[in-house]
């Protein structure tokens, strides 16, 4: 397990035995390989480029290319026992219908996202007076595909507009979880959402 | 591409529906005897659970790799099926037939009618997509295969394909659907309702009755080159033909001057030496008609376990990546597990049967898994 990246090896946690799993924005399938191989998922990744693509099937995955936008729809309700979001929601145009749309087709939905309140960020912007690059965000601002910058505060405001239940969360620093004042000291985070039980 | 095999391969025929049975049609009417022309490459293991059908286009036939004595050229899949390539010979057993409706050895308009002892022509009931799969049934039960690993096609054959997962669905383990769509659009029609109409505006066409006459070439040949006009693209045209000439200056005649003239004169001459202008009606038909859009698709089926490989080509207008996408929201809805993959190409319809590096890259791997699972 030490070689796994630490966000994979946690989720590979979360993942119940023969989930059904839905990965948008899947890359080159390394996390989906892991839930294959370690928890006997069947899993269904989603990813647009090209190359990244190929990767997947020749790691014997199933993929569709495809934007994640347009990725979601047509899927039945609650098809998938989980929906990963991994590292992908600051790209994306629509977050909030994404996520939305995720509670839909899964039954719980893994959220996986840079913390952009980390201390090394704020102390970029603050003395510097320059945009942030530190490990979870290693893009200078010409080249990154970073559309969202947001906080794990953000997050969990929105959760609880939004009504959404949060069932577990992890903070990520660079070798091991954060227990202490996440905001301002964890790199990553995940989250483990619901649908809130009416 | 050399030789892979050693041996010649050779059509078989399959006959079924035999007194006093009859394969019975969607149209309501009904067919018998009717017969298969096949090949095989490979062997049938002892579980039977190593067969792939091969399902083919249009004007495609049974022929799918491999030489028959005499031949200079190999079948029409032939970088596709033999011993390390993407359909491995080595590993997999591989069934192609002819399509009931085609001229290529299996039963269709220009085969004879036993109850008059002449060519049916037009007496031929019109098929549709199904009645062909339906037909193909027969051939694998008389194998005696109960699953079969995959069924692939382009085109037409990604027609079939998806009629046996959605007509078949327990018969079948994988099923890879390429650049084809669930149903002909009405542009698609179009281009075939033109196809017809050029063949049966040909006075030799004879409302179907010139077998004794002779094929109504003229027509015939139109109808192939506005096929072949179809299956490139405006890019692979102009890297292929741009604005050359054949000779080096303009004849000011209504001769063929350009290099795409040329080309498609040549295909269409050639294409009336090997092909029956009734069965190009028929089977033009078959596809208008087909459609497992909706509803139609795997009716009894809610959550099916069919893995798919869906493959379009970004150049290709004739059957568009949309048409593939359509396939794909389908297989979503019914749970399925599906890859999906918009090869870049600029070869147009053709690609399939062009970019052999990227699909066997993406069957190869489909395929191992699908026989590990």
């Amino acid at each position: 397990m030490s070689s796994m990246k630490l966000d994979h090896q946690i989720i590979t946690r979360i993942i119940t035995e023969k989930a059904h799993v839905l990965d948008l924005g899947c890359g080159n399938g390394e996390l989906l390989s892991l839930l294959t191989e370690k928890k006997n998922a069947r899993v269904q990744g989603i990813e647009l480029d090209d190359e990244e693509m190929h990767k997947c099937v020749e790691r014997g995955l199933t993929v569709l290319q495809g934007d994640i936008e347009s990725g979601l729809s047509d899927y039945p309700d609650q098809a998938f026992d989980f929906v990963i979001l991994n590292q992908i929601m600051q790209e994306l145009k629509k977050a909030d219908f994404v996520i939305q749309d995720s509670l839909r087709v899964g039954k719980r939905v893994i959220v996986g996202f840079p913390n952009f309140a980390h201390i090394r960020a704020r102390l970029t912007l603050l003395f510097h007076g320059k945009t942030p690059v530190i490990d979870s965000l290693p893009y200078y601002w010409f080249e990154t595909p970073n559309i969202r910058f947001l906080t794990i505060r953000d997050f969990i405001d929105y959760c609880r507009g939004k009504n959404i239940h949060i069932e577990q969360q992890y903070f990520l620093g660079k070798t091991g979880q954060i227990k202490f004042l996440p905001n301002l000291l964890a790199l990553n985070a995940l989250f483990v959402i619901t649908k809130q039980k009416q | 591409m050399k030789k892979t095999d050693s041996e010649f391969v050779r059509t078989r025929y399959f006959t079924f529906a035999e007194p006093p049975c009859r394969l019975e049609l969607k149209s309501g009417l009904s067919l018998g005897p009717a017969t298969l022309a096949y090949e095989t490459y490979g062997k049938l293991n002892n579980e039977k659970s190593n067969a792939i059908l091969v399902c083919h286009a249009l004007s495609g036939d049974a022929h799918a790799a491999g030489f028959q004595e005499g031949d200079k050229t190999a079948g029409w899949w032939d970088d596709m099926i033999g011993p390390g390539k993407a359909l491995d010979t080595r590993l997999y057993f591989i069934i192609c037939s002819n399509v009931i409706g085609g001229c290529k050895g299996s039963t269709g308009p220009s085969s004879i009618n036993p109850r008059t002892g002449k060519p049916y022509a037009i007496d031929f009931p019109v098929i549709t997509i199904a009645d062909m799969v339906d037909a193909q049934k027969h051939l694998i039960d008389y194998f005696g295969i109960a699953k079969l690993l995959c069924v692939i096609g382009g085109s037409m054959g990604g027609m079939q394909a998806l009629q046996w997962a959605s007509a078949y669905p327990d018969n079948l383990i994988a099923c890879i659907p390429i650049a084809t769509a669930l149903k002909h659009s009405p542009q698609q029609i179009a281009f075939d309702e033109v196809i017809r109409q050029s063949i049966m505006a040909d006075p030799a066409w004879r409302g179907g009755n010139y077998y004794e006459s002779g094929q109504p070439e003229k027509g015939l040949a139109v109808a192939r080159m506005i096929g072949h006009i179809t299956f490139m693209s405006d890019q692979s045209m102009e890297e292929k033909f741009s604005r050359k000439l054949k000779n080096e200056k303009l004849s000011f005649q209504f001769t063929d001057d350009f290099e795409v003239e040329g080309y498609l004169r040549y295909r269409g001459y050639n294409f009336v030496k090997r092909f029956d202008a009734n069965s190009y009606l028929y089977i033009t038909k078959a596809m208008d008609y087909f459609d497992l859009s909706g509803e139609k698709f795997m009716p009894q089926v809610k959550r099916t376990n069919v893995r798919f490989l869906v493959i379009s080509f970004t150049s290709d207008w004739l059957y568009p990546s949309h048409q593939s996408q359509d396939i794909v929201r389908l297989l979503k809805r019914k749970h399925a597990y599906t890859t999906y993959c918009d090869l870049k190409s600029s070869y147009g319809h053709d690609a399939f049967l062009i970019e052999i590096r990227e699909e066997t890259k993406l069957i190869k791997n489909f395929l191992a898994n699908v026989r590990l699972t």
